[in-house]
């Protein structure tokens, strides 16, 4: 007798909802044994997780705060994901979005008022974004070399970059030569969306992406080809469809929306350039970006889930004195089983009885 | 010549726990798979070879652990990316989430714990002979290890059958098959193997490198060996310059500081960084060399059919 | 990333010095909370671990009269904010926030929070509710300078550190100016690592410096490795922020330690009694917020009597590290005869004095 897997004809719309489930209940049972394990009670552990941290209005705020720049970078991920490009360098683009959005809002200072300097910040950030992309999109379809390294290894050099410009030029005059620029204008910050609270406009910015990013996958020629390149790029070759362009173009959507992320990091919640923008958003939005099974919606629902997560490590440290490493280990669980459960949702298990010729 | 062989021994252990890190994932992604999760692998196996040995005063104990828990890691990631054929990109990210995460919490209690870290090599007579001692019987046994994993990986790849096999797997995993081989269960073999050896370069640094267990010690070693592999076009002997090179890389940047060179310190460091990218692009331009080399179904799940 | 400097505050936020209301936990009812933020993991040795160590002082001092929480290994940077307003959310009165990259959460919280009395180490921007403070890192490098002067053999010390930051650079020409103070022959080596904690790297760096000649190396990183690697190379170390001598016990010839046990409990005893203030407290050898290591072994009666001497000196103020005449590594007089260095000049800190090798690389 031995388990199998056989696949489905198409992909289960049962299984699409029920996995997620299965993976959420793993995970907390999981957490309970864990928890008890630890000697805390384990009911209190996962209040402490999932419902403290969005208890308040603050909290709530927080939480979508948060998934603001995932949700941004994972939807341009999964654009370049669908087409079979691995940019894995997010974390760079998005450190070089900060860099150019906040050198704009440095430069022009109170020149300008906010819905002029706002949207040029914006598109600075893009397009530098989009040209620490275009590095590794060049270097694969010219040089023909792999994406997944040359986009990490950018990533060093971009917070190196960042760290200079920090110690050195940008530096605040009267910052007593700490490594930090100085804070920005008020017309250089996004607007509140909730009062007292730091959601900002970058949580909008962030929707329509995603919605943009559904039409497109849906309706848009180039967003079918890159479907069919992702999909079978022997077919994608003989319908015609250039694989250099491809890559190009999904190389840029994700360096844009990265760039996106890190100026409204910069011009959202912390309001001047720091040596480092973002606690790791670009890696964090990979995981996204497939939890999400590189479908908008999927990633604009994973994204809150990542989120909640990081909170709920906060909040249980504060709670509940629990050290910050079972942080870690709780998302990485949470994120087996949701990979393990997706599993379902392609394939269906069977028993056979007899060996079966493999 | 003293000063010649210091810098070689420095260079060397430098680049001893990228090349048993490098030397693995090759062999992982050879089989046509794609484990991105060595910098959790390599924190998994400092961690449990930091308190193997500083329980039983025996770092060879210690280094064997830290092989078998990495190891015990990776079978996590085999599970879900070929039994359960989730996608090898996502799944490895979060081994290394996993990795860092698991680290740092068994390894709380040990934070403050001193271990006797393993000697070096010394052979009384021949190590204190000027410059050639030096330079070839006063480095930590695991570099000897190392450099003895290299010769086995490149003679299993290229003179033994099941060698052939492993790359038949990664090349063509629709021919393995038909012709009669399991393919799973060489790509298992491969992971274990993969998760083993960033292990050894996980407690490598934990053990014999800087002795002590600290969180996130490895400090993105993980990533700079997967990085290697490509940097490498999957040829063993590159893995070992490569390694080899980063390491001097950062050296001489110190080098060159302590000497009085005047540049950003944050310029210097991207040094190997950048390195790696144009030697990539150098390497890769010649398409037909990559397609030779680069397993045809690197991270491409594959099952027989139900 | 651990932290850096203080100096004095900018005129931008007024302080005002009144002792605000007295509140009700002062009356002695229910424990006051007190939290902490830290920027790594607490781990063994290093800059966390010393506010860890103070923290479980002020509980002991205070027994019963005070609850602590903390949160660590809180990146500096977007996150800090909210895990500084949860911590005065859930309660905590009296909130130490423990690294530089704090300053501005802090100041951000402390307008949300004005019955909630902040702490932050390392900053300049006070507030009614904010007040800062910091140690004289430098008086004990400069009390180090003078064993690893005497110690040294070569003349030349090693120097692994981090960003040129003033704090950073501040401390290497201290050390500098005490090793010359009794070897005017040695030299300091720098090596600028890039980053706080990466002991791997550090290591490379420490074992650079021992290949460049330098005998007795020090560090201003986070981790233990320059002390380990000092062991392993048979050369002389100076541990920072912790006592390392069971890293380093024949290497470690002393420790520059910082010791923030009295001034917690001082403060948490301050809001107990309703008189806390903000204040901005940058204490030295006197006010026992530096302390040095104990002495290695090897470490001669004549050294040791020397360096407690120009402690004492130090403690009394009859002798301070940047007594002039200080030239700097370009033979430009930055301070003149018979001139000590204001606090203000030393947290502006861009050159290296005479004796210290090399080009400051953010020198602009």
């Amino acid at each position: 007798m031995r388990a199998y897997l056989e696949a489905r004809p198409r992909p289960s719309r049962l299984a699409v909802w029920l996995a997620p489930l299965f993976a959420a209940v793993a995970t907390i049972v999981v957490g309970f044994v864990v928890f008890s394990a630890l000697g805390r009670n384990p009911f209190a552990a996962l209040h402490a997780f999932f419902v403290e941290p969005i208890a308040t209005r603050y909290g709530v705020a927080e939480w979508l705060l948060k998934a603001s720049p995932l949700m941004l970078i994972g939807t341009g991920l999964a654009l370049a994901y669908r087409a079979n490009v691995w940019n894995i360098g997010a974390e760079g683009q998005l450190t070089l979005g900060a860099i150019a959005g906040g050198g704009v809002a440095l430069a022009i200072g109170d020149a300008w008022p906010s819905f002029v300097l706002l949207p040029m910040m914006f598109i600075a950030g893009a397009l530098a974004g989009m040209a620490w992309a275009a590095i590794p999109a060049w270097l694969r379809t010219r040089f023909n070399a792999n994406e997944i390294l040359t986009s990490l290894m950018l990533v060093y050099v971009a917070s190196l970059l960042l760290s200079w410009l920090v110690h050195v030029p940008w530096r605040d005059p009267e910052g007593f030569n700490f490594p930090q620029s100085k804070m920005f204008d008020a017309n250089a910050m996004l607007p509140i969306l909730l009062p007292e609270t730091r959601l900002n406009a970058s949580f909008l910015i962030a929707l329509a992406i995603v919605a943009l990013a559904w039409l497109f996958v849906r309706r848009h020629v180039v967003g079918f080809e890159m479907r069919v390149a992702g999909l079978a790029p022997s077919a994608a070759d003989y319908a015609g469809i250039s694989l250099r362009r491809t890559v190009w173009f999904a190389m840029l959507a994700g360096g844009a929306c990265a760039g996106l992320a890190g100026v409204g990091e910069a011009a959202g919640p912390i309001g001047q350039l720091l040596p480092s923008m973002s606690p790791g958003y670009g890696f964090a939005a990979i995981i996204v970006a497939f939890v999400g099974r590189l479908h908008p919606g999927g990633i604009a629902l994973a994204s809150l889930l990542l989120s909640l997560l990081y909170l709920g490590g906060e909040s249980a440290q504060v709670h509940l004195g629990l050290p910050s490493a079972v942080t870690g280990l709780f998302e990485g669980t949470l994120l087996f089983f949701l990979l393990a459960a997706d599993v379902l949702v392609n394939y269906r298990p069977r028993i056979a009885r007899a060996a079966v010729a493999t | 010549m003293n000063e010649v062989a210091q810098i070689v021994v420095l260079t060397l252990a430098a680049g001893t726990p990228l090349v048993f890190a490098a030397l693995g994932e090759l062999v992982v992604e050879k089989s046509g798979v794609l484990n991105l999760g060595v910098e959790g692998m390599m924190l998994v196996g400092a961690v449990a070879s930091f308190i193997v040995a500083a329980r039983t005063h025996s770092p060879w104990l210690g280094v064997s652990a830290g092989a078998l828990a990495a190891a015990a890691l990776s079978l996590v990631f085999a599970v879900l990316a070929l039994s359960l054929r989730a996608n090898q990109v996502a799944t490895g990210l979060a081994l290394s989430l996993f990795g860092v995460g698991l680290s740092a919490f068994v390894g709380r209690p040990y934070m403050s714990v001193v271990i006797e870290g393993m000697k070096p090599l010394a052979i009384p007579g021949v190590s204190d002979l000027p410059g050639v001692g030096k330079l070839v019987f006063a480095h930590s046994p695991l570099v000897y290890a190392s450099i003895a994993l290299f010769v086995l990986v490149h003679l299993f790849l290229y003179r033994t059958r099941a060698g052939l096999v492993l790359r038949a797997v990664g090349e063509s995993p629709q021919s393995a098959h038909a012709i009669g081989y399991d393919v799973i269960g060489i790509r298992y073999a491969a992971v274990l193997f993969g998760g083993a050896c960033a292990g050894l370069g996980g407690a490598f640094l934990a053990v014999a490198y800087t002795p002590s267990w600290v969180e996130g010690m490895t400090a993105g070693r993980g990533w700079i060996a997967l990085a290697l592999v490509v940097f490498a076009t999957w040829k063993p002997w590159r893995v070992m310059v490569g390694a080899y090179l980063f390491g001097s890389v950062t050296l001489a940047q110190f080098q060159a500081q302590a000497a009085g060179v005047e540049v950003s310190s944050q310029w210097l460091a991207m040094l190997p960084y950048v390195a790696t990218i144009v030697v990539l692009a150098i390497i890769s331009r010649d398409a037909t060399m990559i397609r030779l080399n680069a397993p045809a179904s690197l991270g491409r799940p594959w099952h027989p059919a139900g | 990333m651990p932290s850096f400097s203080r100096r004095r505050m900018l005129a931008t936020l007024a302080a005002s010095p009144l002792a605000l209301a007295m509140p009700s936990w002062a009356q002695g009812k229910e424990p006051l909370k007190i939290g902490f933020i830290y920027v790594s993991p607490i781990g063994d040795a290093g800059w966390t671990h010393q506010h860890d160590i103070a923290r479980l002082a002020m509980e002991k001092n205070l027994a019963g009269r005070v609850t602590t929480k903390y949160v660590e290994n809180v990146p500096e940077g977007v996150d800090a904010e909210r895990v500084i307003r949860e911590l005065a959310q859930s309660g905590n009165k009296l909130i130490f926030t423990t690294s530089f990259g704090y300053m501005n959460p802090t100041i951000k919280v402390a307008q949300q929070f004005p019955n909630t009395f902040f702490e932050h180490a390392t900053g300049y921007k006070t507030a009614r509710n904010v007040g800062t403070y910091n140690a004289r890192f430098y008086e004990g490098r400069y009390l180090a300078g003078i064993v690893a002067g005497k110690m040294t053999k070569s003349n030349v010390a090693g120097y692994v550190a981090a960003f040129p930051i003033p704090e950073v650079v501040m401390g290497i020409n201290a050390f500098t100016l005490g090793m010359r103070s009794v070897n005017p022959k040695a030299e300091t080596k720098v090596v600028w690592v890039s980053t706080w904690f990466d002991p791997g790297r550090e290591s490379e760096a420490a074992n650079t410096l021992v290949a460049q000649g330098a005998d007795v190396l020090t560090h201003h990183t986070d981790s233990t490795a320059v002390v380990q690697a000092a062991e392993a190379k048979k050369v002389y170390a100076v541990a920072y922020h912790s006592d390392m001598s069971k890293y380093g016990p024949n290497a470690q010839i002393t420790a520059v330690t910082h010791v923030w046990d009295k001034y917690y409990t001082d403060r948490a005893k301050a809001v107990l009694d309703g008189l806390w203030k903000p204040d901005k407290v940058w204490g030295g050898i006197r006010e026992g917020m530096i302390a040095m290591g104990p002495f290695g072994k090897t470490v001669g009666n004549d050294v040791r009597d020397l360096m407690k001497k120009a402690e004492a000196g130090i403690a009394t103020g009859k002798l301070h590290p940047f007594q002039g005449p200080v030239k700097d590594n370009e033979g430009k007089e930055r301070v003149a005869t018979g001139q000590s260095l204001g606090d203000d000049a030393l947290s502006k800190m861009d050159y290296y004095v005479e004796g210290v090798q090399g080009k400051l690389p953010a020198a602009k």
